[in-house]
């Protein structure tokens, strides 16, 4: 029930994007095609439990037995940018068919906000090896499920009739905001 | 190109937060008040210019292929003293910004300007760069959360000695302009603005320009 509580949690009522603000380049960059967007949602939710595993063990077994824990910002960085790396070499190598399809996105997440933000959280909170992995994956997910609903509102938005000065990124903006308000009714559900 | 016209650019013409649109998740999480603004602001100012400092000094000593991950982890030495200080002298700063002051890591713009600018210029230059992109982001940041931070409480700097009532004691602001929602709001409409203004200027440009166009026309009538 614990780990239940804390993934529905991350899905709805601590959403990354729309509560806490983390990933918003991506959220907006490739929010214009619904197609674009599952795949970025996917790309991110997998790469991110991974990553956060990875940070984990890292944290855990060579930061704290060796009190360099001052220094997690550097080695996350630097780690979650080598596995990124790494799994696009492996990608290209291994399944073509997927890279042509992913590659893109996998570029992107290297550096990115939600990326390194939850492995910091993780750490911060002193979570355990599966709580850890839970709260990635509901971010991840909760990080799909904002940029699934965006993309699908803004691709209806192309027939709208929108002022000239707020097209493009202006409209958005106003549109990410209507979502976070109605996400805003979730808070209080699940007490933190 | 002077020093002046260099820190300028950062604070109008390629303002990281309105013009270029770069680092936006800072700008909408912690802008719900000014004294988070402020903090938030002059800590990127710092690493930005510190960050644009060290590059344009080991410029010719990094290998181009490699200069990304050499940048990233210049810049996350940087944050974790940044961090180190603030946590040591300004608790109350670290309090309230605490994994956004972590994330100014991955902010685009200071990757950005370390691979635009400081990599091809010297290091008093790079440096001007640095502060008037710090100073362009730091202002629109409070810019941002006076709008905010007025209309959902009716004060600025509420909370610290500085306090100024703004609006009666009696306002009973929409408490969604400092929550999330608000943030977005606020910054969709800014965007607006600014590109009314830009149209505006543009439409005045291109009269400007066809009035002198007619005038050396007439003058050219006159002339033949």
């Amino acid at each position: 029930m614990e780990y239940f509580t804390l993934f529905m949690g991350a899905v709805i009522v601590n959403n990354f994007v729309l509560t806490r603000f983390l990933g918003l380049c991506i959220f907006f960059g490739v929010s214009k095609s619904l197609s674009a967007s599952v795949g970025m949602g996917m790309a991110v939710a997998s790469i991110l439990t991974i990553s956060s595993a990875l940070a984990w063990l890292v944290y855990n077994f060579v930061l704290v037995p060796y009190d360099l824990v001052f220094l997690k910002i550097v080695v996350f960085v630097v780690l979650i940018a080598c596995f990124v790396q790494f799994l696009e070499i492996a990608i290209k190598k291994f399944a073509p068919a997927l890279y042509e399809m992913w590659g893109i996105y996998l570029v992107l997440i290297a550096t990115n906000c939600v990326v390194l933000g939850v492995p910091l959280i993780n750490a911060t909170a002193n979570y355990g090896f599966l709580k850890s992995i839970i709260n990635a994956f509901g971010s991840g997910a909760g990080f799909a499920l904002a940029i699934i609903l965006m993309a699908s509102l803004r691709e209806k938005l192309q027939y709208a009739d929108v002022p000239k000065s707020l097209q493009g990124m202006g409209i958005a903006f106003i549109i990410a905001g209507m979502l976070a308000l109605s996400f805003l009714g979730f808070s209080g559900m699940i007490p933190l | 190109m002077n020093y002046w016209s260099i820190f300028k650019k950062g604070i109008f013409e390629m303002n990281p937060i309105f013009r270029l649109a770069l680092s936006l998740c800072p700008a909408l999480a912690v802008t719900s008040t000014v004294f988070n603004a402020l903090g938030m602001g002059l800590s990127v100012l710092a690493v930005i210019t510190a960050n644009n400092i060290v590059v344009s000094l080991v410029k010719n000593y990094v290998n181009p292929k490699v200069r990304v991950p050499v940048f990233i982890t210049i810049i996350a030495t940087i944050v974790t003293l940044i961090i180190l200080i603030l946590e040591a002298y300004f608790p109350a700063v670290y309090k309230e910004l605490g994994l956004y002051l972590e994330l100014i890591v991955v902010f685009a713009i200071i990757l950005a300007r370390a691979e635009v600018f400081a990599m091809k210029n010297d290091v008093l230059p790079s440096a001007v760069d640095g502060l008037g992109m710090g100073a362009g982001f730091a202002l629109a940041m409070v810019f941002i959360a006076v709008i905010r931070e007025v209309l959902g409480t009716g004060m600025i700097l509420g909370g610290t000695s500085l306090a100024i009532q703004i609006f009666p004691q009696a306002y009973d602001g929409p408490m969604i302009m400092i929550l999330a929602p608000g943030a977005f709001l606020v910054i969709g409409l800014m965007i607006g603005m600014f590109n009314l203004i830009a149209e505006y200027q543009n439409k005045q440009a291109a009269l400007k320009a066809k009035t002198a166009c007619q005038q050396l026309a007439v003058q050219r009538g006159e002339a033949g």
